[in-house]
C-alpha cells in the first residue's frame, strides 16, 4: 500500500509536469479557474487535517494564508534585485527564488500556527473557533496598518529608488529621482500549484493511515480515552494545527504570486468561512469529499456568472439545500481509509 | 504497590475528593464502590494523570506519580479502561487495540498481546475489521478493557465495567476480569456502582461517599457489613 501511494504520487508529478508544458495553450480564463481550484484544494485539505481529522474547529485559516502570502510577496519584491543577482532571471533562477519564498511563507505561517496553537488548543469547540477567528482578524488588521506592505491599499510591488529607498508607493519627496518598480513576479503556474496539491494529498493520506496518524483520529473520537491510552493529545492537536498552517501559508504564497496583488480584504472572515464550508460540504475527515467540494465551490460561482446579480443568492441557496439534504457532507463523516 | 495518600481533587470551588487514602497491593483486585457522584471516576482519572490533584500524593512502587503526564503514567504500567467505554468509534476494532499499544515500541510483543486479547475475548476477533462504534455495549466494554491491556499494564484501572451492559454479559466480563488476575497476576483497581458484584470478585474494598472513604475492609467482610448492605446492596 505504501509503495502504491508512492507510485501514484510520482506518476501524478510526471503528469503535472507534462500538462504544464501545454498550459500555455489553455484559455487564460480557464487557466485562472484551474489555478484557484488547486489553491482551494490545498486550503481545504489542510483545514481538513485540523477540523476534519483531528476534530478541532479552527476558523482562522485565512490568517495563515495571509501570513504566507504577504511575507512571500514582500520577499520576492523587496529582495528582487538580490534574488536576480544571485540566481539570475532564467527558469532555474526563478524556480530557486520561488522555492525559497514558498518555504519562507509556509514556515512563517507554521511558526505563527505554533504560537497561536499552543495556548489556544487547550480550548474546545466554539471557544477555539472564536479564538482562531480573533487571531485571523488581528493578522488582517495588522497588515492593514503596515505601510511597508501597502497597508489597506494592497500590495502589488515595490519602488526601489537609486538612493536605496524602498516603498510600495511612489515617494513624493523624492520627486524626479529615478527608480525601478519591482512588481510581484508571476511565479505561480500550473506546475507549482498542482505540485503542492499532490504533496498535501500524499502527506495527509499517508499521515492519516500511519500508526502515528491514528493518533489524530483518536483525539477527534474521544480525548479522554486517548489520554487514558497515553496519547499526548495536545501534541497531536498542535502538530495538526502547525502542519495545516504551513500548507495554508503555501496556498497564500501561490495565491500572491498568481494574483500579483494582495489586499488585506482578501483574507477577511469570509475567506476563512469559505474554506470551512468546503470542509463541511465535502464531509469532515473525507479526503475525496473535501477535494470535490473545493472544486465545486470554485467552479460554481463561475457557472452562475450568467445570472449575474442573483449569483450569490443561488450559491447560498445551494449550500442550504445541500446541508438540509446531506448534513454529513458529500462523503459523510465516516472516514474512508484503507484497511490495515 | 499503588498507594494514595490524602488525595484531594477540586473542581473549582467544589471539593470532589477530600483526602482519601487507598492501597492497591501488587497482584490483588481492589474495588472502590460508592454511589453516583461519590468521586470514584475522579479518583481514577487522578491516578491516570488526566485531571490534576489539589493535594496529597499518588505513588507507584515508591515513585511519586502525582500529576505526571498521562503518557508517562501509561508507560510506567498503569492503564485505564475509562468509564462509559470511551472507545474510538471511527477506528476499527484492530486499530482501537493498536491505539492501546501506542506507547509501546516492541512490535513483536504487541502482536503476541493482540493474539492474547483475542483468545481472551474471541468475540473481538470476529469483529476485527468492524468500526468500534458499531459494536454492542458489551463488546465495546470488552474492547475498552482489551485496549487497556494492550499497553501491557501492571496495574489495570477499570471504571464501571458493568455500566449499561446486559446482565448476562456483565457476568462474563467479571469472570474474565478474575481470570485475568489469576492467570497474569495483573493488579486491578475496580471502580463500581454494582457493589455486590464488585465485592464478589475483589480481595479488598473501599466505600467512597461524597469524597471520603467511610469504610474499608476485606471484600467478603464488607459484603456482610450491615451498613454496606443497607446503603449499596438494597437491603
Amino acid at each position: 500500500m505504501q509503495v502504491k501511494s508512492k507510485l501514484l504520487f510520482l506518476s501524478s508529478l510526471i503528469l503535472i509536469f507534462v500538462i504544464n508544458l501545454f498550459a500555455g495553450s489553455i484559455d487564460p480564463y480557464f487557466y485562472t479557474v484551474i489555478i484557484y481550484i488547486g489553491i482551494n484544494i490545498i486550503l481545504a485539505t489542510s483545514l481538513n487535517l485540523i477540523n476534519g481529522y483531528t476534530g478541532q474547529f479552527s476558523l482562522g485559516h485565512a490568517g495563515f494564508m495571509a501570513i504566507g502570502g504577504y511575507l512571500s510577496i514582500a520577499l520576492s519584491t523587496y529582495f528582487a534585485p538580490f534574488f536576480q543577482n544571485t540566481f539570475g532571471t532564467g527558469v532555474f533562477g526563478e524556480a530557486i527564488t520561488f522555492i525559497i519564498v514558498l518555504l519562507a511563507g509556509g514556515t512563517a505561517a507554521a511558526l505563527v500556527g505554533l504560537l497561536v496553537g499552543v495556548p489556544s488548543l487547550r480550548l474546545k469547540g466554539d471557544y477555539l473557533a472564536i479564538t482562531t477567528l480573533g487571531f485571523a482578524e488581528i493578522i488582517r488588521v495588522v497588515i492593514q496598518n503596515m505601510d511597508v506592505i501597502g497597508a489597506s491599499q494592497g500590495f502589488r510591488g515595490v519602488y526601489i529608488y537609486n538612493n536605496g529607498v524602498k516603498a510600495p508607493q511612489m515617494v513624493q519627496d523624492l520627486g524626479e529621482m529615478s527608480n525601478i518598480f519591482y512588481a510581484v513576479p508571476k511565479f505561480t503556474n500550473f506546475f507549482w500549484t498542482f505540485l503542492f496539491v499532490a504533496i498535501i494529498i500524499y502527506y495527509v493520506h499517508n499521515l492519516i493511515n500511519s500508526t502515528y496518524g491514528r493518533g489524530f483520529l483518536s483525539v477527534k473520537d474521544d480525548e479522554i480515552a486517548a489520554e487514558s491510552m497515553g496519547i499526548n493529545t495536545t501534541k497531536f492537536k498542535v502538530s495538526a494545527f502547525v502542519s495545516g498552517a504551513f500548507f495554508a501559508g503555501i496556498a497564500g504564497v501561490l495565491y500572491g504570486h498568481f494574483n500579483l496583488y494582495l489586499n488585506p480584504e482578501d483574507f477577511n472572515f469570509l475567506k476563512s468561512v469559505e474554506i470551512v464550508v468546503m470542509v463541511i460540504l465535502g464531509g469532515m475527515g473525507s479526503m475525496i469529499g473535501v477535494i470535490i467540494a473545493a472544486v465545486l465551490l470554485t467552479i460554481l460561482p463561475e457557472f452562475l456568472r450568467s445570472v449575474s446579480e442573483y449569483r450569490m443568492i443561488i450559491y447560498a441557496l445551494l449550500l442550504i439545500i445541500m446541508m438540509l439534504t446531506r448534513p454529513q457532507g458529500l462523503f459523510g463523516f465516516k472516514i474512508k481509509r484503507k484497511k490495515l | 504497590m499503588l498507594e494514595i495518600k490524602d488525595l484531594q481533587i477540586h473542581y473549582g470551588s467544589i471539593k470532589a475528593i477530600r483526602g482519601i487514602n487507598l492501597k492497591v497491593p501488587d497482584g490483588s483486585i481492589v474495588t472502590l464502590i460508592g454511589s453516583n457522584g461519590a468521586g470514584k471516576t475522579s479518583t481514577l482519572r487522578a491516578i491516570s494523570g488526566i485531571i490534576k490533584t489539589a493535594g496529597g500524593s499518588i505513588t507507584y512502587n515508591g515513585e511519586n506519580i502525582t500529576n505526571l503526564h498521562p503518557e508517562k503514567i501509561v508507560k510506567m504500567g498503569i492503564c485505564q479502561s475509562p468509564e462509559g467505554r470511551l472507545i474510538f468509534s471511527n477506528l476499527t476494532v484492530e486499530e482501537n487495540l493498536l491505539m492501546g499499544a501506542y506507547t509501546r515500541k516492541d512490535k513483536e510483543g504487541v502482536k503476541d498481546d493482540l493474539e492474547f486479547v483475542f483468545s481472551f475475548f474471541p468475540r473481538l476477533k470476529e469483529r476485527i475489521k468492524q468500526l468500534g462504534g458499531t459494536l454492542s455495549g458489551g463488546e465495546q466494554q470488552m474492547l475498552a478493557i482489551s485496549r487497556a491491556l494492550m499497553s501491557k499494564p501492571k496495574v489495570l484501572l477499570l471504571d464501571e465495567p458493568s455500566l449499561g451492559i446486559a446482565p448476562l454479559l456483565v457476568k462474563t466480563i467479571f469472570e474474565k476480569i478474575v481470570a485475568l488476575n489469576h492467570s497474569t497476576g495483573i493488579t486491578i483497581l475496580l471502580v463500581e456502582q454494582n457493589a455486590n458484584l464488585a465485592l464478589s470478585v475483589a480481595n479488598y474494598g473501599y466505600v467512597l461517599e461524597t469524597g471520603e472513604i467511610i469504610l474499608e475492609g476485606k471484600a467478603d467482610e464488607l459484603a456482610k457489613n450491615e451498613e454496606v448492605r443497607k446503603a449499596y446492596l438494597g437491603e
